[in-house]
């Protein structure tokens, strides 16, 4: 990499002599003082190299270095969150290897269960650099092996999981276990990234697979439907009938007492009459019977009075009248 | 003054010459330099960053990474164990550990890189075809699932058990390949499964399967619908017949025991003595017939009864 060949090109210039030289020596400064003079991004810290070995690392605004390519600067983004996905891609992004080519993704999406069935999982993660030595200089291509650890990880979690839990309840846990075992390699290959999050993106069955999962869905929605409407006739019959059984509950009660009150007010009543009776037995007894038969018989519309041995008539009066007949 | 000016002449013509024919180089600190003369190595490896000195001509820098390689295998189609056709993508980690046995052996990183595929390849390929599939797929032995509370009672596939597990089958092709790629100067750092993914073939297969499952919990479901809401109106029946049946019981009772009272007041009160017994009778017949005799009834009257007996004499005849 010899590429200082300016200085010598100054004495053999003076030859000439004129304006010539004066003009190259006043390029010559230019061209040093702008290859002097750097910036350093506000989000970046800039790692200076001199002659390829790390000299320092600068902060954001203006630095001056040692001109001439003898000095190095490569800006690292340090304090920008950064971001890889899979399986899909956003557009705009800021880190090189933030996504990979439309072709691959359902290569990175497609993953074997821990009960042997695939499920298609997009993620996401969200990371910095916190090294910036290691980030340049430990590891080549960063990005990209960061996406293959990322790709190895995810498969690791996924594969001790069933495919029921990758698609509903473990989505969490699988998201903060990818991402302690991700920091773990990062850390192994001192990588000098930190990860800051993996979020689970789009979760589904394979394509073909689709109908089936949604047509459990929908079975788990038609027998809570079933249950709930048997549950509704059950809640509909049963407090009713309820109320009808108290109600004749309270009927066979009222019975009860107008039952019992009914036989003690008969009962007084034949008492008080008895108490009288006994004083004068035979004609308590006339006279009920008199006064019943005044007030019974004038009711009846044919009355017939026959001497007690004339008895012949009976046969005659049954066949022409067809009427009760009460003899006494 | 002549003599001044062609010294300086000549120094800087030495500067110059020296520059130009490469004497100085830089070594990154991503890089170990190694010289060769001839093509053959010289000296030590240089593995500090910065600027170096060599003969100018004769001897040649060989950069040399230092950094973490990648090596990224070839999806390939293998069957394991249990005769799955699998597409496998394997990378690895890797770094060049003795520069001057890579350089004599391998000399760039390309042979190196093709080196790599041949070993790992074949490696993992012996390390797949002697494992099941859930081997590969599965990493921790002692994990058990978690199960939706929706699908507890449903028949749903379950983690399969594990033997060995992934970490350790690629502990098993790293120990496997790093002793064959060390004579290389290479150090294998890791082996990890990237992906793995059915073939083609199998996939098919999978897919059915997996509708079947999915099937099988939706009939399930549908028939849980169906039972729960059978039993719920068993339910309600007994429930109703219980009720009604509880009630007519008690019902029947509190009459049957309204009955027993009142009759017993009844008897107490008509059995008290002889003259009640007939006042009872007397007074019951009396009131029998303000209930039987109407204006519809023919009352045939015999003299010889106590109403009318006076008609014939006035002592009745009894």
């Amino acid at each position: 990499m010899a590429t200082q060949l300016r200085t010598p090109d100054l004495s053999q210039m003076r030859l000439p002599g004129g304006f010539g030289p004066i003009i190259i020596v006043a390029a010559l400064i230019v061209w040093t003082l702008f290859s002097a003079v750097f910036t350093v991004p506000a989000e970046s810290v800039g790692v200076v190299q001199r002659f390829g070995h790390y000299h320092s690392a600068v902060e954001p605004g203006l630095h001056f270095k040692l001109p001439f390519g003898i000095d190095q600067v490569t800006p690292v983004p340090v304090k920008r969150q950064l971001k890889e996905e899979f399986g899909f891609s956003t557009p705009g992004a800021t880190f090189q290897d933030q996504s990979s080519a439309p072709g691959q993704w359902t290569l990175e999406t497609t993953m074997v269960t821990g009960d042997l069935n695939t499920a298609m999982v997009e993620w996401i993660i969200q990371f910095r650099i916190e090294k910036p030595f290691d980030y340049l200089f430990n590891v080549r291509d960063p990005g990209d092996t960061l996406r293959d650890v990322s790709e190895s990880v995810m498969r690791e979690v996924i594969g001790d999981r069933t495919v029921d839990e990758v698609l509903t309840i473990g989505r969490q846990e699988i998201e903060a276990t990818a991402q302690v075992k991700l920091q773990d390699v990062v850390n192994k290959y001192a990588m000098g990234l930190r990860i800051d999050q993996i979020q689970l993106k789009n979760v589904n069955p394979p394509e073909p697979v689709q109908a089936s999962f949604d047509r459990v869905n929908e079975a788990q929605q038609e027998r809570e439907q079933l249950i709930n409407v048997a549950r509704g006739e059950f809640n509909k019959a049963i407090p009713r009938t309820r109320g009808e059984a108290d109600q004749r509950l309270q009927a066979a009660q009222g019975y009860a007492i107008e039952r019992v009150n009914e036989a003690e007010g008969d009962v007084s009543r034949f008492n008080a009459l008895l108490s009288e009776y006994n004083k004068a037995p035979e004609v308590t007894k006339q006279r009920l019977y008199m006064e019943t038969l005044s007030e019974v018989l004038p009711l009846v519309q044919s009355k017939v009075i026959v001497d007690e041995s004339a008895t012949s008539v009976l046969p005659l009066l049954q066949l022409s009248t067809p009427k009760t007949k009460e003899p006494l | 003054m002549n003599n001044m000016k062609s010294v300086i002449l000549v120094v800087i013509l030495i500067i110059v010459g020296l520059l130009g024919s490469g004497a100085f180089y830089t070594v990154d600190e991503t890089e170990r330099v190694l010289i060769t003369q001839f093509g053959k190595p010289i000296g030590e490896v240089i593995d500090e960053a910065g600027l170096q000195f060599k003969v100018p001509f004769i001897q040649v820098v060989n950069r040399i990474e230092k950094r973490i390689l990648v090596w990224d295998g070839d999806a390939n189609d293998m069957p394991t164990k249990d005769k799955l056709y699998i597409t496998v993508d394997m990378f690895g980690r890797w770094r060049i550990k003795d520069p001057l046995q890579y350089f004599l052996r391998l000399r760039d990183e390309r042979s190196a890189q093709s080196r790599l595929e041949d070993i790992l390849g074949s490696e993992t390929r012996n390390a797949v075809a002697r494992h099941e599939l859930i081997e590969i797929i599965r990493t921790s032995k002692d994990r058990t699932q978690e199960v939706d509370p929706l699908l507890a009672d449903v028949d749903i596939s379950t983690l399969l058990p594990i033997t060995k597990g992934r970490q350790q089958i690629e502990a098993d092709i790293l120990d496997a390949a790093s002793g064959k790629l060390a004579e290389f100067g290479i150090e294998l750092l890791d082996i990890r499964f990237k992906r793995i993914n059915y073939n083609e073939s199998v996939r098919q297969k999978i897919y059915a399967r997996m509708i079947s499952e999915r099937d099988q919990i939706a009939e399930r479901f549908r028939s849980e619908g169906a039972g729960e809401a059978a039993r719920i109106t068993g339910d309600k029946e007994r429930e109703l017949k219980t009720i009604e049946s509880k009630a007519y019981r008690e019902v029947q009772t509190i009459r049957g025991k309204a009955d027993a009272t009142a009759t017993a007041i009844y008897a107490g009160s008509y059995n008290q003595s002889r003259e009640a017994v007939e006042l009872y009778k007397f007074v019951k017949t009396l009131e029998t017939y303000r209930s039987v005799i109407d204006s519809n009834t023919t009352l045939i009257l015999t003299t010889d009864s106590d109403l009318m007996g006076l008609l014939k004499q006035i002592e009745p005849a009894r």
